[in-house]
């Protein structure tokens, strides 16, 4: 496996929404390529032939019935909220890709 | 199995129980005695973020008056409970130890408090935890770490170490806990509590907010295994608003308790979790529980699960990968906190501002690592591979099933270790876990109950009982046969031992 | 410096230089009662935040529950569009931030869909007649919808310049059903018609299945149009994904656009990248938005909460057989039945009037007749309102009730568009309408009499013109007659009326 780098860390941080520090990018580049390297060892063993298990228990078919129940209250809901404008939840401005 | 002395907290739950049906006690002297006990130790133990002790009393009462209107009181009817904060109560703080939420009240209740408010528990307050459930001794709390009770500058485990010092402590007879990778038997190892991590899927995970969803088990915590499989019956059982609930009858756990019974049983030890790296007095107390366990009637035997040593690597892949998308919604919009909304920031500065603020050091490390894990060009190679892990460990249990009844092994490496020991070196944190991931990782049902004392630092030690999916009742068949056995042996609890405060 | 070249090089013209290959990403929402994980209700349009619960709110600690209901349409959706079903699959966690998204992850499909490889048939019309392009199924997939953002602040309203936004999470959750097609090619000067036929027989088809209601203005319909030009004989060019187009017009006018912007760059000796452009339904354009290279890693992974979907055979054939005749396979029965072209029948589904007419007919009404109404008088009344024809008040039954009056003579065609006039207007029923307005035609002999007595005093060299046998001027007489009827006569019995009176035959 490859060592992960500074940048990468830093990519990484970006993706998870993370405004690190410098301090905490050196720290993580470094602790990150030494947790890598020792769970790294699971390809050891994890050969083609073995098929990935993403549930621990063979269930399948769980549905619920297509029924409306009720919902929450929203007082209560928007009392929660960091900042709230006309019964919505009101969010900083959003850069996105439009022109 | 009655504790010694007329005090109301240090008895068990079915003693506490019997006793308010009967009217010797009512649910609120017994409430408030605890309550009493709380005020007088916590600020040293700190296994308590919140305590609403209006609301337990005002629960105590209702049960009273249940109780004197002729109702018939369930089984742990009136007996007081910690909760760990990590499952939702409406109304009530749920901070999962973070700074995010640190304000936050949840409009509705996690299946687990249904049950335990239908079943006339009285709830407490909230217990400390590592961040998010991201830790093994409660350090990674972003509200300082609980202390363990038989020692207050040792940890009490983790992730629910504030759950296991409040039964070490006597300020609650049951707690309740949550165990993604050892988080109920870790903690009630190094306290000399008993705690169960019942199969995935056996208790409801609504409510409960998640670590890592395929991973994650809320279960019993108590000082005994008749109290633990009490609390277990109760809080068990199918729930359509959990997807990977089994809709199936829970097994009788609390028979099971009552029959202590090991004869005839074939008991494996796991080799690859019985040798090196653990500590002397850990080792030694193994060694004696098997002989306890062989004098029982029980058959002993070894037996190999060689996926195993690659369990832990496959767990710290899996869970940060999970964790890092669980974690995700946590982004400062819709509840708890927000940083950085100065009119300046955009959404996306906004968010990166509030989870570098509210996440502690070690959430941030488990989201870099999942996140890097999920990636593309990586997820093959590792989330891919952890995945297969799992199923040879699966495999492996299996194959042990065929042979044995239970696996056994010590629950943690070590007895608890001083805190600020290990904090900044992840690796060693992540090592306590070795014996108790791989059950998670098959969804499997285990317990830990104490066995004793390590001679070289007078700890306590606990010893870990695994089963297939849906046989819990068999750890309680070993565990109460063994706890009685210890019992006889020492008259008395082991926790009895811990000290006063 | 080099010369300014043209921006856009006109489409029949591109499509003479290049190739177009297309695909199309749609989104539709399900008529389900309640979301997709959770039991919150769907309705559109109600107070904001009041249709939310822990899960769609994504509340710490809430768990999805998958609607079976959504499950079921969805293979039904499948089978419709010829797919394989799944034996087994999984949803899947798409991981990104946004505000809308309460979850920062939408719970998709990915590399497992429940239907895919399918194809769908459609016609087009062409000079040389309608022409059947197939257009291939890639996959059919469900998700959940997204909250609602509105922006304020800024002077535009957008996102762009917004000081800040406003989230509704009413939305967030909504079954979505995701079909994605095969890159189509080979549809040359049909490109723009061919997608936008595509998309009509979607809809069409998730509204004879009962799962949507397809209201575009609601936005319940959603395409992502993805195109790419090449010169004949190469291989496929970098294509454009443009988003954010939602009717079956703007599907029309934004591959039209991409072609002539696309081919123009080409021409230019230029390159397409390959990009995310937002179509704006106000200019009829796309613009540019963010490039594929700085594309979001969305870290796709099994869904842990949820379990997998493993669809017996037996539950699939159920489904199989729930399934209503299709619209390609009614058009043909009705083109049959009724004696219509294709083309006619083309202008009766254009106008979403298949059902109406069809209702229409088997409430006694001439397939003609039927046809006339809803396509005509009332189609204009409803575009002229901006609603659908369903949404008129006019029912097949009032049809079938002005025509058995215009049968009987007791309307004629003027007067039985004053009476749907009256219907739309909320007056009343047929009946009510006729009472009201004092609408029946005048069938009194005498009273007839009268006012053809009358014409013929006004008009003394026409009715001698008529006298002599000139029959054809008539007419005037009779458009007088009608007119101091104020058309509540019938012109054929006037005229024979008129024709009796003078002692003149029909020749
Ligand atoms: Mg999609
Ligand atoms: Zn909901």
């Amino acid at each position: 496996m490859t060592a992960i780098t500074r940048a990468e860390v830093a990519h990484l941080a970006t993706l998870a929404r993370l405004d690190l520090t410098e301090t905490e990018l050196d720290h993580y580049a470094q602790q990150l390529d030494v947790i890598l390297q020792s769970v790294a060892r699971v390809s050891e063993i994890a050969t083609a032939d073995i098929p990935a298990t993403s549930h621990p228990l063979p269930l399948e078919n769980v549905f619920r019935d297509d029924i409306a129940r009720p919902c929450l209250d929203r007082a209560e809901v928007l009392a929660a909220a960091p900042a709230h404008e006309d019964d919505r939840f009101r969010v900083p401005r959003i850069l996105d890709e439009e022109v | 199995m009655p504790i010694t002395g007329s005090d109301l907290t240090r008895q068990t739950a079915a003693v506490l129980a019997e006793a308010i049906r009967t009217g010797e006690a009512s649910a609120v002297e017994v409430t408030q005695a605890h309550l009493d006990r709380i005020s007088s130790v916590d600020d040293r133990v700190h296994a308590f973020l919140y305590v609403d002790a209006e609301a337990a009393i005002d629960s105590a009462r209702s049960v009273d008056a249940k109780r004197s209107a002729g109702e018939v009181l369930g089984p742990l009817a009136g007996v007081p409970l910690a909760l760990k904060d990590v499952l939702t109560m409406r109304g009530v703080p749920t901070t999962c130890g973070s700074r995010m939420l640190e304000n936050w009240r949840p409009p509705y209740d996690s299946s687990v408090v249904e049950r335990l408010r239908a079943a006339d528990i009285v709830i407490l307050g909230k217990t400390n935890m590592d961040e998010f459930a991201m830790g093994s001794s409660t350090e990674h709390s972003a509200y300082g770490p609980s202390h363990n009770p038989w020692d207050l500058d040792r940890i009490p485990g983790g992730s629910g170490g504030g759950s296991a010092a409040a039964l070490a402590a006597f300020e609650a007879p049951l707690a309740i806990g949550t165990d993604t990778g050892g988080s109920i038997r870790q903690p009630a190892a190094v306290t000399g509590t008993v705690g169960v991590k019942p199969t995935y899927g056996g208790v409801p995970r609504y409510g409960l907010v998640a670590l890592a969803s395929s991973l994650d088990q809320a279960g019993p915590c108590a000082r005994t295994v008749m109290d633990t499989a009490l609390l277990h019956s109760i809080i068990a059982g199918y729930d359509p608003r959990d997807s990977t609930s089994i809709n199936a009858p829970v097994p009788n756990v609390v028979a099971a308790a009552a029959k202590a019974d090991v004869r005839g049983m074939r008991i494996g030890i796991v080799a690859e979790l019985n040798g090196e790296g653990y500590q002397a007095g850990v080792a030694q107390r193994f060694r004696e529980s098997l002989a306890i366990l062989e004098h029982l009637g029980a058959e002993i035997v070894e037996v190999g699960c060689p996926s195993f040593e690659y369990a832990l690597g496959a767990y710290y892949l899996i869970l940060p990968s999970e964790a890092s998308s669980n974690l995700a919604r946590f982004d400062g919009m819709r509840y708890g906190l927000r940083v950085g909304d100065d009119g300046s920031h955009s959404v996306e500065q906004v968010m990166s501002l509030t989870r570098e603020a509210g996440f502690g050091a070690e959430v941030k490390r488990r989201i870099m690592l999942g996140t890097y894990a999920l990636s593309s060009g990586y997820y093959d190679a590792y989330y891919g591979s952890a995945q297969k892990v799992r199923t040879l460990i699966m495999r492996d249990f299996a194959s042990a099933f065929e042979s044995v009844d239970v696996l056994v092994s010590p629950t943690a490496p070590t007895t608890a270790f001083k805190i600020g020991e290990k904090v900044d070196d992840p690796l060693a944190m992540y090592l306590n876990d070795i014996a108790t991931i791989p059950v998670n990782l098959a969804g499997n049902a285990a317990m830990s109950l104490p066995v004793g004392l390590a001679p070289e630092d007078g700890l306590p030690v606990g010893f870990q009982i695994m089963a297939p999916p849906m046989a819990d009742d068999r750890l309680y068949l070993v565990g109460a046969a063994l706890e009685s056995a210890l019992y006889d042996q020492w008259g008395h609890l082991l926790i009895e031992e811990a000290p006063a405060l | 410096m080099s010369t300014a070249m043209p921006e856009t090089i006109p489409y029949d013209e591109a499509l003479n230089l290049f190739e177009p290959v297309f695909g199309l990403e749609v989104h539709v929402e399900m008529g389900t009662n309640s979301k997709m994980f959770c039991g919150c209700p769907t309705a559109f349009g109600g107070e904001p935040n009041t249709q939310v619960c822990p899960v769609c709110l994504g509340l710490p600690g809430s768990m999805p529950v998958v609607n079976r209901t959504a499950v079921e349409s969805t293979i039904r959706i499948g089978l419709a569009l010829n797919c394989t079903i799944a034996e087994w699959c999984r949803f899947a966690r798409k991981n990104y931030f946004y505000p809308d998204m309460p979850k920062d992850y939408q719970i998709s499909q990915y590399d497992e869909p429940l239907c895919s490889n399918g194809y769908l048939d459609v016609t087009v019309a062409t000079a040389e007649g309608p022409k059947v392009v197939r257009v291939e199924i890639e996959r059919v997939h469900m998700e959940e919808d997204t909250g609602k953002l509105t922006h304020t602040g800024g002077a535009t309203g957008r996102i762009h310049g917004a000081d800040y936004s406003l989230v509704d999470y009413n939305r967030a959750g909504i079954p979505l059903i995701e079909i994605v097609t095969k890159p189509v090619a080979g549809a040359g000067h049909l490109v723009a018609d061919v997608a936008k036929a595509y998309v009509a027989e979607l809809r069409d088809l998730m509204r004879a299945l009962g799962v949507s209601d397809v209201r575009m203005e609601e936005g319940s319909l959603r395409c992502d149009v993805n195109l790419s030009l090449n010169k004949p004989g190469s291989p496929m060019g970098t294509r454009s994904e443009t988003k954010n187009v939602n009717s079956l017009r703007s599907v029309e006018r934004a591959v039209r656009s991409e072609v002539e912007r696309q081919s123009a760059l080409l021409t230019a000796g230029g390159r397409v990248v390959q990009e995310t452009r937002h179509f704006h339904e106000d200019i009829g354009r796309s613009t540019s938005g963010r490039s594929k290279e700085q594309a979001e890693d969305y870290r796709y992974f099994p869904e842990p909460d949820l379990v997998p979907i493993a669809p017996s055979a037996v539950w699939i054939d159920e489904l199989r057989s729930t399934l209503p005749e299709l619209p390609s396979a009614k058009r043909s029965r009705l083109e049959a039945e009724w004696g219509i072209t294709p083309f006619e029948l083309a202008t009766v589904v254009n106008a979403g009037a298949l059902d109406l007419v069809e209702e229409t007919i088997e409430a006694g009404v001439e397939s003609a007749a039927a046809r006339k109404w809803w396509t005509g008088e009332l189609l204009r009344s409803a575009n002229d309102q901006g609603i659908e024809l369903a949404d008129l008040p006019v029912t097949p039954a009032h049809i079938a009730r002005v025509e058995a009056l215009v049968a009987d003579g007791s309307l004629n065609d003027k007067l039985a568009r004053q009476v749907f006039e009256g219907v739309i207007a909320g007056e009343g029923d047929v009946d009510e309408v006729i009472a009201s307005r004092g609408l029946a035609v005048v069938s009194d002999d005498t009273a007839l009499l009268a006012a053809i007595d009358e014409a013929l005093v006004a008009q003394p060299d026409v009715a001698e013109k008529i006298r002599s046998g000139k029959v054809q001027a008539a007419g005037a007489i009779v458009g007088a007659v009608m007119k101091s009827t104020r058309g509540q006569a019938d012109a054929a019995k006037v005229r024979a009326l008129l024709l009796e009176r003078l002692g003149v035959t029909d020749a």
